[in-house]
């Protein structure tokens, strides 16, 4: 069993290297080094730290286009990230992938995909298929509020309780499809009461405590993991960066800023900052930004991919 | 060795088909079928029977019918280094699978800079006669030959049916096999063993001097058939199957195209954008600066499949056609020329209710 301090430092060193890293990609973007559409995961980071930190290494996440924050916190590699965006060979898919389709196999990160909700079938077929080899693995699946309007979630969630398949899966709920909230789209914000439809457990985290989603992971991968079939979390948080691209978008007005204000003063980073260690705090964040000014110049000194790589990979054979 | 009675075997083409999944199940715990269906009492045609006895019912399992997340659990299977065979018994719901395959089985590995394979199987059945209509007679292959990353095989013979299935699923990419449902009684010379007929290389069915035939799942058989009606007024056609569509073997194609200069496509699917017209297109651009080849494309009548018989027969070619359309390209001029015949027996004998 992690000591809370322990696990505080780890949730703390996860959650300020992907905050340094998306203000850092934000920072070096009008530079047009970052070739790439970028879905920043800025003010939503807690939401994969609580998640991933509860994980075992062999466990597997798929996620979305907003993906940075899932791919670093399941061990993704920083360096592979960053040159990954800035379009070079040594990305983790040689700069034919982007910051939408991020991966890294070997953290058991699966590529993301740009088509909203795509990747939540793949991660219930992956855990049907670690089941039917009778692994204990747990495959999490996060996924927006957009996702939950299309077709295949439905699809998915059923197949999945049908089946008993060992998968989490995570709505992050920021209530907005690109500029579109959720009360535009549904008659009711009713997500969990959606997968309970399907007989799976449901779980709401409301205001953003990665503790708190962090120890609902624990409890809800122990339950897969001795079989008990899939778990629905929905965590509530907050977009602070516009839709796709490195600055804010308050001045068109679409939604309210006291609603973005009420999310920032709940800033998981401070908030958990504020529990640890002044100098062990200060060590995380020397060591982080050290990391994140490898990574850039990582990316920066990396070629681009030879021209003959154009047809590489094409078919799996 | 093959003995004498082997080499005399003789099956239909779905007893190929079943023979191809069965020996792979054998042989690779990762394969397995799933599907609306597969494990009914009549088990896809016979192509699925009883798998679910032979081998566990978690390796030949009936699905709900969300076609669009089955399409994405075969994926993810495949990432987790699964081999699923995923069954259609229309082809045209693979319309609702459209985002999985396109946008993720034929992109993963790209994308990915080969760090992952999506080898999977989707069998879709081409569904025809007793008014099967618009919605349960397509087959779809330009759809699936548009896209960079997958494969897609049409074969014709029984011996073509199993050994692309092996190849088929033995291949680390995603592959869209056709089966066309006028094929499934078909009998064959097949080999008792397991083999890989290999993707890319077109068979020469028939040799021929005159015309060159290429003809694409059902209307290979039809094409033969034509071949027959041609050589009765001394025309000699040569016919070939491309038995994969992608990738194409298009070098035999314009070998005897070359030497017939004379070029018919005969297509079971329409013909505008599609495998015609790639076909046509590739040899017209392989060939144009030396004598031009004389060309002709056939296919469905460019409306929605009828229901109603009269008109069903007027929407795909058939042997007759064919050979009509072959004699006017080889005398370049409309010969009001039509052999008699009986409409194809797999065709005229087949009953429904479905």
């Amino acid at each position: 069993m992690t000591s809370a301090p322990d696990l505080r430092a780890r949730l703390y060193t996860s959650l300020y290297r992907i905050r340094r890293t998306e203000e850092e990609i934000a920072r070096a973007y009008p530079t047009d080094k970052v070739k790439s559409p970028v879905h920043l995961s800025l003010g939503q980071e807690s939401v994969a730290v609580g998640v991933c930190e509860a994980l075992r290494p062999t466990d597997i996440v798929f996620a979305t286009y907003r993906g940075h924050a899932a791919y670093l916190a399941k061990g993704g590699d920083l360096k592979a990230m960053i040159a990954e965006l800035y379009g070079k060979e040594d990305g983790c898919a040689r700069g034919k992938a982007g910051s939408m389709h991020l991966v890294d196999i070997a953290a058991g990160m699966m590529g993301t995909s740009a088509i909203v909700g795509t990747t939540i079938p793949q991660a219930v077929g992956y855990a049907l298929a670690e089941k039917m080899r009778g692994r204990d693995t747990v495959v999490v699946c996060f996924f927006g509020d957009g996702a939950m309007d299309e077709g295949v979630f439905h699809e998915s969630l059923n197949f999945a309780a049908l089946k008993k398949l060992p998968v989490l899966f995570v709505c992050e709920n920021n209530g907005y499809a690109i500029f579109t909230p959720v009360s535009a789209r549904v008659p009711a914000e009713n997500f969990c009461e959606r997968a309970r439809a399907y007989r799976i457990p449901a779980r709401r985290v409301e205001d953003g405590d990665v503790e708190e989603l962090h120890q609902a992971t624990v409890e809800a991968a122990e339950q897969i993991r001795s079989g008990g079939g899939p778990r629905f979390l929905e965590v509530m948080t907050s977009r602070w960066a516009e839709h796709v691209g490195p600055g804010e978008d308050d001045h068109l007005n679409y939604r309210s800023r006291a609603e973005l204000e009420s999310w920032k003063a709940k800033d998981a980073v401070p908030r958990l900052a504020a529990k640890l260690d002044p100098a062990l705090r200060a060590r995380i964040e020397r060591a982080i930004e050290a990391e994140i000014a490898d990574a850039f110049a990582f990316a920066e000194a990396s070629p681009f991919p030879a021209d003959r790589e154009l047809f590489d990979h094409v078919f799996g054979g | 060795m093959s003995s004498a009675a082997e080499s005399n075997r003789e099956i239909t083409y779905a007893e190929a088909l079943y023979e191809a999944v069965s020996r792979e199940m054998e042989r690779d715990p990762a394969v397995f079928v799933f599907g609306l269906g597969v494990d009914d009492p009549k088990g896809m045609y016979g192509t699925t029977l009883d798998l679910h006895r032979r081998f566990g019912a978690d390796r030949n399992f009936d699905t709900p019918l969300s076609e669009d997340a089955m399409t994405g659990v075969a994926i993810g299977a495949a990432l987790a280094g699964m081999r699923p065979i995923h069954v259609h018994q229309r082809m045209d719901f693979l319309l609702l699978c459209m985002n999985q395959l396109v946008n993720v089985a034929a992109k993963s590995s790209y994308m990915f800079s080969g760090q992952v394979r999506v080898p999977m199987v989707v069998r879709g059945i081409v569904g025809r006669s007793w008014g099967q209509g618009a919605q349960h007679s397509q087959s779809l292959q330009s759809y699936f030959m548009h896209v960079p990353g997958l494969k897609v095989a049409a074969p014709v013979t029984p011996h073509d049916a199993k050994g692309c299935m092996i190849a088929a699923i033995r291949d680390d990419s995603p592959v869209i096999f056709i089966e066309h449902r006028m094929l499934y009684k078909n009998r064959g010379y097949v080999p008792e063993d397991s083999y890989e007929v290999k993707f890319g290389q077109a068979r020469i069915l028939a040799k021929g001097d005159d015309v060159t035939l290429v003809a694409v799942s059902h209307m290979v058989v039809e094409a033969v058939r034509a071949r027959a009606h041609l050589a009765a007024i001394g025309i000699e056609a040569e016919v070939i199957d491309p038995v994969t569509l992608a990738p194409l073997d298009i070098d035999t194609i314009v070998a005897s195209a070359r030497r017939t200069g004379r070029l018919l496509v005969v297509d079971n699917d329409w013909t505008n954008c599609g495998a015609s017209a790639e076909i046509v297109t590739q040899v017209i651009e392989r060939t144009q600066d030396e004598t031009p080849v004389k060309v002709a494309r056939m296919g469905f009548a460019p409306v929605p499949c009828p229901t109603t018989k009269p008109l069903e027969n007027l929407f795909y070619p058939n042997a007759r056609t064919i050979a009509a359309r072959a004699l006017d390209l080889v005398k370049g001029s409309p010969q009001g020329w039509m052999p008699d015949g009986a409409e194809a027996r797999e065709i005229a004998e087949f009953k429904g209710p479905f």
